[in-house]
């Protein structure tokens, strides 16, 4: 039993981590149609972000974390600029194809900069742990779960109430109306590409402190596939049930069906998931007038 | 090259050439306007038009007349379908704006209604009146204007919460025109505001499209292809074929026109004519302009 809730706690502080860097994903998907291959890139950079800020650079934790998301922001931003808007117009397969070109290159750039080695800081979340009857549970796990709950509600309320959120919404509905509304293209983009960055940097920062920084942080970026696949592509409620639930699975197969397994099974909740309902969890329901 | 001129007898005189100094200016002209879609497809031709301050003025005409391409060419909505403005000018308010994108002519003071209203389904009806606003740097004042839109439109307010794509197709056409008051704009840009709606429907958004325009003083620039309908609010129409205007007049002048009677108003003397004297008659207009 105490097992079992070390496992779930572990499980969700995992799967929130996964929910935070799939909400940046959705949050571009739902204002450009875009699937975005560089997401895991950016909860990588992230990661190396909060070293070089705390580690080399000797900031202290609080200011470190500001730095983090401004410099990825700033990223995410040329990037957009520079890369995506001159594509604006174009079928949205060429933008995807060069997102997956840019994960590449932003993951070469992070192991020419800082090399393949793993590296390591001394963790600012409180590193003890919390007993809760006969369970023991690492706080900082604990703490990752509010922390990203925060973080995605606050996503949601801008996508509810935030001009620029309702704007996305009406963009991803129906593009020329958008426009015909005044609603600019170009600024609606980068704000998406900001407010992605942002999420995954705090996702970077949390991983950084748990699991530390390695070039390996890419590929727990790349879960974000068979979570946004599982909650649907355009929801944020959608990435947290669908993080939560990979995380789970990943905990609790890991531990009862035998290692290695957990790196199989969220892919074959993919698998199932696009068999079964390709729409995800939370996908948009089509609408028809009767 | 000059505007070409009417083809019909009876059509009165252009208005530009009669027009003396101590006429203001109008809000909106166009000059030999050309559209091109993907460089090579000639959609206008050379068209020319005015819309005075505080006017109705129609732009009819028959399918692929040219009639939605001229608004999107001054809303500046061609872009994304690959059309442009190879040729000619478009003046508001004093300012070339042909080639400008289109949020900022929105910022300047135009707003087009989209033909098959084009609500954002997804998004509930006050949600679709925020981003109808989105322009706007004055909060209060647009939130004043949601007070007027539900004035407007008492069955939106009762359904503020729903989300558009369950609204029927009149109430949605009522969230088309609401989202358009939400800009504030000095000049509306109407597409077929009838289509697809039963008679009583089209007769109340036609009712509020003149309020509109005399409580609000929105310049309104009318496509329809409900001829009779758009002469019974407009001071002023345009009659497009081929992808220029091949009349003009006031509205009255347009009604009692005969060849208007006839293809656009159904009203013809001579009894019910067959669909082929239409075609040759329209064959023969065309090698005539």
């Amino acid at each position: 039993m105490a097992d079992f809730l070390q496992l779930t706690v572990s499980g969700l502080g995992t799967g929130m981590i996964y929910a935070l860097a799939a909400a940046g994903f959705v949050v571009i998907y739902k204002a450009s149609d875009v699937i975005n291959f560089t997401q895991g890139d950016l909860l990588l950079l992230g990661t190396y972000l909060i070293f070089f800020a705390v580690a080399q650079v000797g900031l202290p934790w609080s200011v470190g974390v500001a730095a983090t998301i401004l410099l990825a922001v700033a990223v995410a931003l040329a990037i957009e600029r520079l890369v995506l808007r001159p594509l604006v117009g174009e079928p949205v397969i060429s933008m995807i194809m060069v997102t997956i070109g840019l994960s590449s290159i932003l993951r070469s750039a992070v192991s020419a900069i800082w090399g393949p080695a793993p590296r390591s800081f001394d963790s600012f979340l409180p590193s003890g742990d919390i007993a809760i009857g006969p369970a023991v549970l690492a706080a900082d796990r604990v703490l990752s779960i509010p922390i990203a709950l925060g973080v995605l509600a606050a996503l949601g309320l801008f996508f509810r109430y935030a001009r620029d959120g309702i704007a996305m919404r009406a963009i991803a509905d129906d593009q020329q109306a958008a426009l015909s509304m005044g609603i600019s293209i170009p600024r609606v983009l980068a704000v998406a590409w900001g407010l992605a960055a942002a999420s995954a940097a705090i996702g970077g920062v949390m991983l950084g402190n748990i699991v530390g920084v390695t070039p390996n942080v890419a590929s727990i970026g790349l879960r974000v596939f068979p979570v946004v696949i599982l909650g649907g592509l355009d929801s944020i409620p959608g990435a947290i049930v669908g993080g939560a639930a990979i995380g789970l699975l990943e905990a609790y197969t890991g531990t009862y069906l035998g290692h290695g397994l957990n790196l199989v099974v969220p892919y074959l909740v993919l698998i199932l998931v696009l068999m079964f309902r390709p729409y995800g969890l939370f996908g948009k329901e089509i609408i028809e007038r009767v | 090259m000059a505007n070409p001129p009417p083809i019909a007898p009876t059509a009165p005189a252009s208005p530009s050439t009669a027009a003396d100094a101590a006429t203001p200016p109008p809000l909106l002209r166009l000059n030999n306007i050309e559209v091109l879609y993907d460089d090579v497809i000639l959609v206008l031709r050379g068209l020319s038009l005015e819309v005075a301050e505080g006017s109705i003025v129609a732009l009819l005409g028959s399918n692929g007349a040219g009639k939605t391409t001229t608004l999107k060419a001054i809303s500046g909505l061609l872009h994304i379908e690959d059309g442009e403005v190879a040729d000619g000018t478009i003046v508001f308010d004093g300012e070339e704006i042909q080639g400008t994108e289109a949020h900022r002519i929105v910022e300047k003071g135009i707003f087009q209604v989209l033909e098959g209203r084009r609500v954002f389904e997804h998004l509930t009806v006050r949600e679709n009146l925020a981003a109808g606003a989105y322009t706007r740097r004055d909060r209060r004042a647009a939130e004043a204007d949601l007070e007027r839109v539900f004035e407007y439109f008492p069955v939106l307010a009762d359904r503020r919460r729903q989300l558009a794509g369950h609204l029927s197709g009149g109430e949605q056409q009522m969230l088309a025109l609401g989202r358009a008051l939400m800009a504030s704009p000095r000049m509306m840009l109407l597409d077929e505001p009838s289509l697809g709606l039963a008679p009583i429907l089209v007769e109340n958004i036609f009712a509020i499209i003149e309020r509109i325009n005399r409580e609000e003083g929105t310049t309104i620039l009318l496509v329809e292809q409900n001829a009779r309908l758009a002469l019974s609010v407009a001071g002023f129409a345009y009659l497009m074929e081929g992808g220029r205007v091949v009349m003009e007049g006031s509205a009255d002048e347009l009604r009692d026109n005969e060849d208007v009677r006839e293809f656009y108003l159904g009203l013809g003397e001579g009894g019910r004519r067959s669909y082929r004297d239409v075609k040759h008659y329209r064959r023969r207009k065309r090698w005539l302009s």
